[in-house]
């Protein structure tokens, strides 16, 4: 039988061979990062919304507090989108006749929901509970980042189980003073360790890694 | 695989059960018979064609999927979350917090008579319904009916707009329609107006049909319900000269008589007598004394199951019985010993019996049944007047309906009417008579005489069909109203929700009746109570009956009645008891009717959770059937699921049979709601309709009853084997006496190993450790746990084919246990019950073996089950021994219908194909618990989680708790003499443990399992 293949090609051969299990590992590695990546995350993406607000200018230029808007936050497990009568409290007075907040108008005169685009959005599975955290003296911006820096709110985390759980195992490195949770400036100081020890005492906090804990 | 085909050779069974070989225990015959093939049966995990491919798409296309599947497998983990929105309120109401379910007070109609429920709302949609345990008729329990109820409100199949002869119409034609047809009837005083309701105790309604009847004096009412207590009322008016209603106090009583009474289960009120006649089954915290439970029966029942002696008799027998022991307790003059003879419990039984009630006077309780002719009911008043009851145990009180009539004969009238063209409008306010009307009454041949017809009903059912007018109900959570409860409490029923559809509710037809065809629910309810209270302070008063539950101060007083002795000597030529001479008894067979434990008269033919649920003592699900007993049967040649023709007179109908330790020999009982033509895509065709068989002169059993074999083989779902533990002494019971002799018996009955001879690694518990103890001393078996978790987690519902193949999703099943000794158990078994939910165990096998850790352990100890992970080995369900955990083999939860969607409850994930599933002990509610706790800096109080299960429970039969504080009620119970573990030799350490049962029977009654109940 006459050889179909030219002896060169052994060495191609060879290499595949040997070459599938980096070829292998080297598309692994691709997986895992474009599961990582802020493409698939959508990290770092600010979102289009019906009315471009602009959270920076709500609070740190006027300084409205969180709550009063995410008014569930210390209390439930979501920490509410505000109705459009909150919008309504200052803008019948303030920029009434402002185009762009035309939808907002629109809104309320015909009872119809603005239709916000959802930025921090958990699998179906997971049940994450907002009251629970911001009461054992998780801060905003230690999940939301700095919001107050944010003309169009992006999601400053991946939002990915493994980190969820860096903080669920390690709490410690991530906890600041109750008085502190809504304060979006907070630096944490160069001990936090140390810090962070004390207040997982004093607060009680669990290191919770059950499943039950977020699926169920 | 279906259970074994073969038909059983009872001979050979009855002598397994007298050699010792029997089983203690069994759930039924077949294992009893131990075939080959019911050997063979057990074997496999799940029944054979469990696992069988049987989607209709062939081979070529698995294959095309397979590989497409798994090119695509990689790439699924890519996919980004979708787009979403969030919509919220353009102006918020006031105290909805997104996410925080808000629960109001309401009441639910059962039988016409209220159940006082608390509803979960979740933003606007009820979820779930919990007991109000404010309301006397709740105490903070439900019954299965009132956990059903949300499905039935978010039914598909619900009728959604008002047609009129088939097309689609409007309120407003209505209207003028029925303006047209009133001016005519106004001359003649409304002679030609009938009006049809089902049981009613609204006041408002009663207030309206009177204005109504005011208006037009020669119009009529009719009450029917295929149900009605019409013997309880007879009874009542020959004892005492007027209708009264009778209201038990099982918490007084510590001898009980049942004369066919399943007042746990079928009798207005029956969720509070569960509760009280539980309570005083407990030996602990003080309480050394047991009451003591004797049933004669007709159908095995839950009831006859809990009794210290049960015995069966023929419905037609019971007043004989009745006869005997009134005379020997000395009630009344009839006193005829040759009664005695040929009863279904000996003389010396009876004197036992009659001793034991009359040693407690005052403290004893007679009780006839719903479905026994008055004479019982009026021996029952006689027994407890002589045994001085009245007014301990027994109190009377003016009838909770504000119209008692005697609802057969109601009907006739109306059909006679009918008949001669009297009628010419007829509104039906709900019911479905056209299909459950007696049958000799011919309502449906002559209700095509009236001139217009209006049906008002939640759907288009076999009566809106043959009605010019169809209007849709609205539910009970959609609308206004009001009701009383068994013992004349006042409840203001509000909705949760405003009507899905175009609903209206009773009152507002009516109000249009009166020319007010604008007026709402609301203003009419609420006026009414305007008129009866003072002025000032009526918004007082309102709100707070709104949010309690109930009006206070509405229950009926005790009634001071004298009996007429008369009645009891007089009543036996009155009833003709000369038909039930002992000469003809054997030779005809008896027909009982019941209404079914689940989908009552037929009403919630539709509903799958009920449909599904198993029956308490059959466990058959999605079909009635005919009961024959054991000896029946083998008389008979005829075996399980064998079509036969049943025959009374010239009445027929093909039933199929299923064999029922404990039916009364040469007696066939079917229970009604069954053969709905027009129920549903759910309920159509599911089994045979035992209304064909059911006339208005025999409307609870007859004597004429023949049976034809027929060669046909009907196939029944019965979930009776599935997850089956095979005969490890599962259900442990002793007597109360040897319990005082002997407290540890319960721990002897079964090894247990030490805790160090495991190889699963040891396990510290810091916290919490979630445990649950179940007091089978307490259950009743009435299967209220199972569809109160069905309704809290999401549970699926599967349909009968994929039942009888074993898949049923119920995460805690109720076994059913037969005990006794001897062959006589087989016609007299002692009925045992066992709720299964996941054990939990500490040294779970589930968890060992799961490929992906989808099942893992908590901190807490529960086997969590991680849906997201689940690729669907099975591994779990196959080591598990108590096979708890469910499978979804296709994909089970309907994700489509929008009306389904807003059933859920949000914090339980609606799992889909492919995965494994099981109790979680309500993880749910014990994170919201736990992060409330937590926030506000304390521990988890005892009694703060209650699982869904423990909350319905109506025996308060289930405990859930910390098992490492010592000090919670969970930790005192399983430190109890009585508590054991399932399997524990297995050395699972089951978090899940049980309380062994105790019977109380009477040492004077003889140990002769004939007689032992």
């Amino acid at each position: 039988m006459p050889q179909i293949f030219h002896r060169s090609t052994n060495t191609f051969s060879k290499l595949s061979i040997f070459g599938a299990v980096f070829i292998l590992a080297a598309l692994a590695a691709i997986v895992t990062a474009i599961n990582r990546s802020s493409y698939v995350t959508q990290a770092g993406v600010s979102r289009e919304q019906p009315v471009p607000f602009s959270h920076q200018h709500h609070v740190s230029g006027i300084g409205i507090d969180c709550r009063y808007c995410h008014t569930s936050v210390e209390n439930a497990a979501f920490a509410n989108i505000p109705p459009t009568k909150t919008c309504m409290n200052c803008h019948s007075q303030i920029w009434a006749g402002s185009p762009t907040l035309e939808p907002v108008r629109e809104s309320f005169r015909s009872d119809q929901s603005i239709r916000w685009t959802r930025v921090h959005d958990l699998p179906d599975f997971a049940y994450f509970n907002h009251s629970i955290h911001v009461n054992k003296g998780v801060g905003c911006s230690t999940c939301h980042g700095r919001v107050d820096r944010m003309p169009l709110v992006w999601q400053e985390k991946s939002l990915l189980m493994e980190w969820c759980l860096d903080c669920h195992r390690h709490p410690e490195r991530y906890v600041r003073p109750r008085e502190e949770v809504f304060n979006m400036e907070y630096q944490p100081p160069a001990d936090q360790i140390a810090l962070g020890t004390r207040l997982v005492e004093e607060y009680q906090i669990q290191s919770l890694t059950s499943c039950s804990t977020c699926h169920r | 695989m279906k259970m074994p085909d073969k038909s059983l050779d009872l001979s050979a069974l009855r002598a397994r059960l007298n050699s010792n070989r029997g089983p203690r225990y069994w759930k039924s015959l077949e294992e009893v018979a131990d075939t080959e093939d019911f050997r063979e049966f057990l074997q496999f995990e799940f029944p054979q064609g469990a696992e069988q491919w049987d989607d209709p798409s062939g081979r070529r296309r698995f294959l095309k999927l397979m590989g497409a599947s798994l090119a695509l497998a990689g790439v699924t983990a890519c996919t980004r979350q979708p787009k979403e929105t969030i919509m919220p309120y353009v102006r918020a109401p006031e105290e909805i917090v997104p996410g925080k379910p808000l629960f109001f007070a309401t009441a639910m109609p059962v039988r016409g008579m209220a159940q006082g429920i608390l509803v979960e709302s979740h933003m606007g949609r009820p979820t779930k319904v919990e007991g109000n345990p404010e309301h006397p008729a709740s105490l903070g329990a439900t019954d299965h009916f009132a956990q059903a109820s949300v499905l039935t409100l978010y039914d598909p199949d619900r009728s959604q707009t008002i047609t009129h002869l088939g097309e689609i119409s409007s309120w407003s034609a209505l209207m003028g329609e029925i303006r047209e047809r009133l001016a005519a009837q106004h001359p003649v005083k409304g002679a030609g107006v009938r009006i049809l309701s089902e049981t009613i105790t609204s006041p408002t309604l009663a207030h309206q049909l009177g204005q109504l009847l005011r208006e037009f004096p020669e119009a009529r009412w009719h009450q029917y319900d295929p149900a009605c207590r019409d013997n309880v009322k007879q009874g009542a008016h020959l004892a005492f000269g007027q209708i009264v209603e009778t209201r038990y106090r099982f918490d007084k009583a510590d001898v009980i008589l049942s004369l066919d009474a399943n007042f746990l289960a079928s009798m207005p009120g029956n969720v509070r007598y569960a509760r009280e006649f539980s309570a005083r089954r407990r030996i602990r915290d003080g309480q050394s004394e047991m009451n003591r439970l004797y049933v004669v029966e007709s159908t095995p029942s839950i009831t006859g199951a809990k009794a210290d002696h049960r015995w069966s008799s023929r419905a037609s027998e019971i007043v004989r019985v009745a006869r005997a022991a009134a005379a020997a307790v000395g009630a009344g003059e009839a006193a005829k010993i040759n009664e005695v003879s040929g009863l279904p419990l000996d003389s010396v039984s009876l004197a036992a019996v009659v001793k034991d009630l009359r040693n407690h006077r005052g403290r004893s309780l007679v009780i006839a049944g719903d479905e026994q002719p008055a004479e019982v009911h009026v021996l029952a008043h006689s027994m407890n007047q002589a045994l001085g009851n009245i007014g301990e145990t027994v109190i009377y009180t003016d009838p909770v309906e504000p119209n008692p009539i005697l609802q057969i004969e109601s009907l006739r009238d109306l059909v006679r009417d009918m008949a001669t063209g009297k009628v010419d409008l007829l509104v039906m306010l709900g019911g479905n008579p056209v299909y459950d009307a007696p049958i000799d009454l011919g309502f449906s041949e002559h209700l095509g005489q009236v001139k217009l017809r209006i049906h008002l009903s939640l759907f288009e059912d076999e009566t809106s069909a043959q009605c010019h007018w169809h209007i849709p109900e609205a539910h009970f959570l959609e609308s206004w109203s009001d009701l009383r409860a068994y013992d004349g409490t006042v409840s203001i029923v509000q909705p949760l929700i405003a009507p899905l559809y175009e609903g209206k509710s009773a009152h507002e037809l009516l109000a249009a009746l009166t020319g007010q065809p604008d007026r709402s629910s609301y203003d009419i309810v609420r006026d009414y109570w305007k008129s009866q209270k003072p002025d000032e302070g009526f918004e007082r008063f309102w709100r707070r009956s709104l949010h309690d539950g109930f009006v206070a101060d509405t229950t009926f007083p005790q009634k001071q009645l004298s009996f007429k002795m008369s009645a009891v000597s007089g009543q036996q030529s009155a009833f003709g008891g000369g038909q039930l001479a002992a000469d003809n008894r054997h030779e005809s067979l008896e027909i009982i009717f019941r209404t079914d434990p689940h989908i009552f008269d037929g009403r919630f033919a539709n509903n799958g959770w009920l449909q599904e649920l198993p029956k308490p003592l059959t466990k058959l699900t999605w079909d009635n059937a005919a009961f024959l007993s054991p000896s029946t049967a083998e008389r008979l040649g005829v075996t399980n699921e064998q079509l036969v023709q049943l025959k009374c007179e010239s009445r027929k109908v093909e039933a199929p049979i299923w064999i029922l330790p404990g039916q009364p020999n040469d007696t066939v009982t079917v229970h009604l709601g069954y053969g709905r033509t027009r129920a549903g895509h759910v309920g159509n065709g599911m089994g045979f309709s035992a209304y064909a068989l059911r006339t208005s002169k025999a409307p609870w059993f007859e004597t004429s009853l023949e049976i034809q074999k027929t060669s046909q083989r009907y196939p029944l779902a019965c979930t009776q084997h599935h997850h089956s533990m095979e005969g490890r002494n599962p259900v442990r019971v002793g007597h109360l006496e040897e319990y005082r002799e002997h407290p540890d018996f319960v721990q002897e009955m079964g090894e247990n190993p030490p805790q160090s001879l495991t190889l699963y690694p040891e396990r510290k518990y810091e916290g919490y450790a979630w445990g649950m103890v179940i007091d089978l001393n307490a259950c009743t078996g009435c299967n209220a746990c199972t569809i109160a978790c069905q309704a809290e987690n999401n549970i699926a519902v599967v349909g009968k084919e994929q039942v009888a193949v074993g898949r049923e999703m119920h995460w805690i099943r109720v076994d059913r246990y037969y005990g006794g000794e001897g062959e006589a158990a087989l016609d007299n078994p002692e009925t045992y019950h066992q709720p299964v939910p996941c054990m939990q165990c500490e040294n779970a096998p589930c968890e060992v073996v799961c490929p992906v850790g989808a099942t893992s352990h908590s901190t807490e100890g529960l086997n969590d089950m991680v849906y997201n992970r689940c690729v669907g080995t099975r591994y779990c369900s196959n080591n598990c021994p108590y096979k708890v955990r469910r499978y979804n083999f296709l994909l089970y939860s309907d994700f489509a219908t929008p009306s389904l969607k807003m059933l859920r409850n949000p914090d339980v994930t609606v799992r889909s194909r492919g995965v494994m599933e099981k109790c979680t002990y309500c993880v749910q509610r014990i994170n919201a618990a736990k992060i409330e706790a937590e926030k506000a800096d304390r521990p988890v109080k005892d009694g703060e989680i209650v699982t869904a299960c423990e909350a319905v429970c109506p025996a308060q039969a289930i405990v859930f708790g910390n098992v490492n504080d010592p000090n919670s009620r969970v930790s005192k119970l399983k430190a109890d003499k009585l508590n054991y573990g399932l399997l524990a030799d297995l050395n699972t350490r089951p978090r899940t443990t049980y309380l062994a049962t105790l019977r109380n029977p009477n040492p004077e009654i003889t140990r002769d399992p004939k007689n032992r109940g």
